[in-house]
């Protein structure tokens, strides 16, 4: 058995195995972290098939972004897990209704696919020796796939501003620092010169 | 084993010395640390009093808000990183199209800028 062979098994293992923990586990926040587990494991699996770019990219968002964001809802949540759990086994056989025909239309579609011969050759961008990913990605996403990049910006955007229209409550009463008033006060606004009357007092 | 996984080898065990020693020194108090355990000694302690309530409480939704536009910012930059990469390739059309890309997250910055949206309270 050759190593990238033996690491396929060993982070594919892995990947499924903490995969499985991410719905098994009774804590969500281990659940969370089971699911870090798998994105690292992923981003070896991808890194094994050559995409060393997208494997990369899966640790920086998924690991280090959305992972985090996904501890934060669970955080923020606050449900009571253990009345959660209650009707767990009330809703057991619809849900293992609801997985068995999943299942086995999976294994429909899978058992009835059949990849073309010369597939590769008809694919839109065929895949040059020699090229590394990085620059492969680079090449395609801002000439050819343009309109799909800027859709992308599109997204982000709609997704900043979802976020702070959802979520931003501003408090009132709240002083807050101006520096350029701050900075731009003159002598005369802030000292006074008093001359006072010996005996008298001001 | 071709040429960019033999690259990264040495990641590789680099990632499997870091999960030895990690598992080796938290394995190693179960087994070698002198344990004598009292109730005193394993309650809670909180600055001399009993704990008020769970340490399990709701986050501020403020953090959700931060996290979220730094995950948007962060995805800005990695879609930026193969255009380093084939900069020289993708000529002026390559370049507008990031500078438009650019432009249009520079709105939504600007937007969130002038919301507060920076600003903690």
């Amino acid at each position: 058995m050759t190593l990238p062979l033996f690491f396929f098994y060993v982070f594919s293992v892995i990947t499924v195995a903490s995969a499985l923990m991410v719905i098994a586990a009774r804590n969500p926040v281990h659940s969370v972290l089971f699911l870090i587990l798998a994105f690292v494991n992923s981003a070896g699996l991808f890194m094994l098939a050559g995409a060393e770019f997208l494997a990369l990219i899966l640790i920086v968002v998924y690991v280090g972004a959305v992972a985090v964001l996904f501890l934060f809802v669970t955080m923020m949540l606050d449900v009571d897990f253990a009345s959660l759990r209650q009707g767990m086994l009330q809703y057991a056989p619809v849900g293992v209704v609801v997985g068995v025909i999943l299942l086995l239309e999976l294994l429909l579609v899978g058992g009835s696919f059949v990849l073309p011969t010369g597939v590769e050759a008809t694919a839109m961008v065929p895949i040059e020796q020699g090229v590394q990913n990085t620059k492969a990605i680079g090449q395609l996403l801002y000439t050819r796939y343009v309109f799909l990049f800027q859709g992308a910006a599109g997204i982000l955007l709609v997704a900043m501003i979802g976020a702070i229209v959802l979520t931003l409550r501003h408090k009132s009463n709240v002083k807050r620092q101006d520096v350029f008033r701050q900075t731009g006060r003159k002598r005369s606004e802030g000292v006074e010169l008093v001359k006072v009357k010996s005996g008298q007092g001001l | 084993m071709n040429e960019l996984l033999s690259n990264y080898l040495p990641i590789l065990i680099f990632v499997g010395l870091a999960a030895v020693i990690g598992l080796a020194l938290m394995i190693a108090p179960f087994v070698i640390a002198y344990k004598k355990p009292d109730p005193e000694k394993v309650s809670a302690f909180e600055a001399g009093f009993d704990a008020f309530d769970d340490a399990r409480m709701k986050f501020d939704v403020r953090f959700y808000l931060v996290s979220i536009l730094f995950i948007v910012f962060d995805l800005e930059v990695a879609l930026l990183f193969p255009w380093a990469v084939a900069f020289r390739e993708v000529g002026w059309f390559g370049f507008w199209s990031v500078m438009i890309f650019l432009g249009v997250l520079t709105i939504g910055f600007i937007y969130e800028w002038k919301k507060g949206a920076l600003e903690w309270d």
